[in-house]
């Protein structure tokens, strides 16, 4: 079949990464045709700035070089400017008269500086900032001519300032409103950056408008004039005054252009056949110029390009960080707020911190931050998923202080550390490297990081640090995941929530069923969303749904842990941490037996035999003749006891006896992930309640339920739930609040997780308040581990999976 | 390497493993081989077949424990994620696992080793 030509107008970042995007999905669909005006490839256009200041090269900023076009069979033709577009004929002419038929056009033009409409606009040594031919100008000016005028106060006329003086040149920084970027910054904050900016020798003239450039006897420019009648001497005039979506080309071929090209929420124009991305866009009315929503809009066009018909792009809210060496500065969304707002401010004027938080029915619309941005990505997460931030309003203004947790020594401000501080204490990744790959590399996202460099991708607990490297390091372009609206994986556009609603609604119970109805694009899913969906299937319809063990990981495939070296370890039950002498005469012998290498006492008060073979196992389970422990599931792994009033001389209440209930009563549950439990008898607290899924304390009056702790990455204390008298209490309350983290859970969060997402408030009004609620949730606890039976007794006996554990010859 | 039914005959220095029934879809079983230690012979839900060394590029983890999805399987110790065709890690994670030649004849697998 003969391809379709897609010519892309326009090789900037947002044009060039739709089709990245687009080869990703449907590598084959089309023959490709770009033409650039620019005689480069495509660049990182955010990265001029480092340029300017000599921090980075032209070199390291290049993100495909020709190279990737002849590699992907992209026809490239760069230094033609695409001047008119036939659109009976379906064809496009560049200015040297090369002409290229299309199938698909996709425009993305990008944007043109404004020029302000002064005399003297047109004189040698006037120029504005917008591609590498500026900055190369700049560069050369630096060197031979003394005094600067930056026309513009917002980011892109500090960022040339800054550059500038790095330089050496003598820079006045011109500007028409009372502030600097009075766009992102409130009055405070932008009063704050200007003395810092002055203390790096910028000098500032606010509230000035150009009436003039004046030309010297060479006929360069030499002065500026204002209408206020002042003026400073210039030999170099940089206007950056803003951008204007470039939509000449567009319009000239009688495409509908309003501020933008304007373009539906498919990224098409009011032609069907042509398209547009990235800055030359109107979307909603809106025009883009920072990177992260061009990159968004990519993504959705490449989607439609591939005739794949799914995905909207439904506007952004953008965040703008400051690239300017020493300078810290956030601001995102509505950060002044209106009469239905409060603001939370936090000024410390001699430290040179200030933040500001807007919100509106407790949720943050927008901020701004000075001196310490550590937070500003966390903030804009919630901001973008509409968190309801009620219960953690008293300490929101300090931030998210799990940044730096274990593993980095404690550090949580990624600006503060050497190049050569560990970030990632799971995969040994230094600060420098992440930066680096990040340049070199051009990534943008967090997933792009994890994929180069392994850096937060194993415990996570890192991640925080590793967003604010990105977004130091690539200023606007970072945008923070959309966690609410995240697909799953690569293989659906479909987030958990819809997933799992849908298994509901439809009663989908084979895998097949859901890839089929959910319209997967991989034919049997991914190790990522695979077990996923396997748990929503099991969880919302037990003893119905298939469960399928090659979605399972290998752990609970093989009802035990694997090790390193690809042996495995076992973990028997002992029902509250209480065992026997027979038992442990029979775990001795096994050992013997089977020569098992270590054995060790778990965190969990269980006995761990490591280093068996795959092979050995049915023969040890037959052996132990003990029921499994699921060390190796997400499912409840322990009920970890203190010995409570049978013995101790301060117990309260029989904390082992509670233990082994709980242990009982949830045995054979699975869950989004592992669940511990522990029971004091008395809040002397040994069994280290505080820290469990589910805590209990014994007081004097009864039982204390404290729900949501974790002793991992993070240590989170739990919360206090409820305060109940009997045994029979604490089952169905710790069953019920279970079984609602199980129903309504991500695959893979603990219970912290799903709660700080919805609130112990909720929590407790389902499981507390609607006792009728408690009840029924308790119930369809109960039906869901209704007979289950032991899966090392079924191994054991070689009644299931026996080839799972027989080795083949050859 | 990967084939379903092939038309010509089982050569030579081919070695008979198991019928293909026996290796579970989207699943893998491990061949022991005097000459080439473990090899992990992986079966998708298309019934093709493949062979590779199993042993992860990255930390040598059994490749035969992990997830099996479209043409792909995930090492089950860091999830790095091999093509099946080749063993191949991809991109951006470098580094190919053995592969071995596959037949079926008349439902039994044959590797050549």
């Amino acid at each position: 079949m003969k391809k379709m030509k897609l010519v892309m107008v326009g090789n900037g970042m947002a044009g060039v990464r739709a089709l990245e995007e687009l080869l990703k999905i449907s590598p084959d669909l089309y023959d490709i045709t770009v033409f650039g005006a620019e005689p480069h490839a495509n660049y990182n256009r955010i990265l001029l700035s480092p340029v300017l200041a000599g921090e980075m090269t032209i070199k390291e900023i290049m993100l495909n070089d020709v190279d990737w076009y002849e590699a992907n069979g992209i026809r490239l033709h760069l230094n033609k400017k695409v001047v008119k577009i036939d659109r009976v004929k379906r064809e496009v002419q560049a200015e040297d008269g090369t002409v290229e038929p299309y199938d698909r056009l996709l425009l993305a033009t990008g944007s043109n500086p404004f020029i302000l409409p002064v005399p003297g606009k047109d004189l040698p040594g006037v120029i504005s900032y917008r591609d590498i031919a500026d900055t190369d100008a700049m560069i050369a000016a630096a060197q031979t001519h003394k005094h600067a005028i930056v026309i513009g106060g917002g980011l892109l006329g500090l960022e040339a300032a800054n550059g500038l003086k790095l330089r050496g040149m003598d820079v006045t920084v011109v500007h028409i409103m009372p502030w600097l970027m009075e766009r992102q910054l409130d009055r405070v904050a932008a009063g704050m950056l200007q003395k810092s900016l002055e203390d790096k020798g910028l000098k500032f003239a606010l509230e000035r408008q150009t009436a003039e450039l004046a030309a010297g006897p060479d006929g360069r420019v030499a002065a500026i004039k204002f209408k206020d009648g002042s003026e400073l001497p210039a030999d170099l005039v940089v206007m950056a005054v803003g951008i204007r979506p470039n939509t000449a080309l567009a319009e000239s071929a009688g495409i509908y252009v309003n501020r933008g090209i304007v373009v539906n929420d498919t990224m098409q124009t009011y032609d069907p056949k042509i398209y547009a991305v990235g800055e030359c866009v109107a979307h909603r009315g809106i025009a883009y110029g920072l990177v992260a929503p061009l990159f968004e809009m990519a993504k959705v066009c490449a989607n439609h390009l591939a005739h794949m018909g799914i995905g909207l792009y439904k506007g952004s809210v953008t965040s703008t960080k400051l690239k300017v060496t020493g300078v810290d500065l956030f601001s995102a969304g509505n950060f002044t707020g209106g009469p239905d707002t409060e603001e939370i401010t936090l000024n410390d004027p001699m430290g040179g911190v200030y933040k500001k938080l807007v919100l509106q029915d407790n949720k943050i619309i927008g901020g701004v931050m000075y001196g310490d941005t550590a937070d500003g990505a966390w903030y804009f997460q919630l901001l973008k998923d509409k968190q309801d931030v009620h219960e953690i309003r008293d300490h929101l203004m300090f931030g998210q202080n799990h940044l730096g947790n274990v593993g980095h020594q404690g550090q949580n401000k990624a600006a503060a550390m050497a190049d050569t501080a560990e970030v990632c204490g799971c995969n040994g990744v230094a600060k420098g490297v992440i930066v680096k790959a990040i340049k070199e590399k051009g990534l943008f996202s967090l997933e792009d990081v994890r994929k180069h460099t392994k850096a937060s991708s194993s415990c996570g607990s890192c991640t925080g640090l590793v967003e604010q490297i990105l977004a130091s390091t690539v200023g606007g372009a970072y945008q923070a995941a959309d966690t609410k609206t995240k697909p799953m994986c690569g293989c659906t556009d479909h987030t958990h929530e819809e997933a799992r609603a849908t298994i509901r609604e439809h009663k989908l119970l084979t895998h097949e069923a859901v890839y089929k109805f959910l319209e997967w694009r991989t034919p049997n899913g991914c190790a990522s969303c695979r077990p996923a969906i396997n748990y929503y299937m099991l969880s919302t319809w037990p003893h119905e749904a298939v469960d399928d063990p090659q979605s399972r990981y290998i752990n609970e495939r093989a009802h035990a842990n694997i090790q390193k070296d690809g042996t495995y370890s076992v973990v028997p039950r002992m029902w509250g941490g209480v065992t026997t002498a027979h038992e442990l005469r029979k775990i001795a012998d096994v050992v013997d037996k089977y020569k098992i290498p270590t054995v060790k006492v778990t965190g969990g008060q269980r006995i761990d035999l490591l280093g068996v073979k795959k092979e050995d196992l049915p023969g040890v389970w037959k052996d132990l003749d003990m029921p499994s422990g699921h060390a190796y599931g997400k499912s409840l792994r322990t009920v970890k006891t203190c010995v409570g009033s049978e013995w101790c001389r301060f117990g309260t209440q029989d904390s082992t006896r509670m233990g082994i209930e709980l242990e009982h009563d949830l045995f054979g549950m699975w869950s989004p992930h592992k669940v511990k439990l522990a029971v004091s008898g008395c809040p002397r607290n040994c069994a280290e309640a505080g820290i469990k899924d589910v805590g209990v304390i014994g007081v004097d009056s009864g039982w204390e339920i404290y729900v949501a702790g974790n002793g991992g990455i993070k240590t989170e204390v739990a919360q206090f739930l409820v305060k109940v008298g009997t045994h029979e209490e604490v089952l169905e309350y710790s069953g019920a609040f279970l079984q609602l983290y199980r129903e309504q859970a991500r695959y893979l969060d603990r219970t912290i997780h799903w709660v700080s997402r919805v609130g112990m408030d909720y929590v407790k009004k389902h499981v507390v308040e609607d006792a009728e609620n408690r009840k029924a949730l308790y119930a369809r606890l109960k039906f869901a581990v209704k007979d289950y039976a032991d899966p090392w007794r079924e191994r054991a006996e070689g009644r299931v999976a026996k080839q799972d554990f027989e080795m083949l010859s050859a | 390497m990967s084939t379903t039914e092939l038309e010509s005959p089982v050569t030579a220095n081919m070695k008979k493993v198991c019928p293909l029934t026996e290796i579970p879809r989207l699943g893998a079983r491990v061949v022991k081989t005097a000459a080439h230690g473990n090899i992990a012979v992986f079966r998708n839900a298309d019934d093709e077949v493949f062979a590779l060394e199993d042993k992860c590029p990255h930390k040598g983890g059994p490749l035969s424990q992990g997830i099996v999805y479209g043409k792909r399987v995930a090492c089950p110790l860091h999830n790095w994620n091999i093509e099946l065709a080749d063993g191949c890690a991809l991109a951006p994670d470098q580094g190919c696992a053995k592969s071995f030649a596959v037949q079926v004849q008349e439902g039994m697998v044959f590797i050549d080793i």
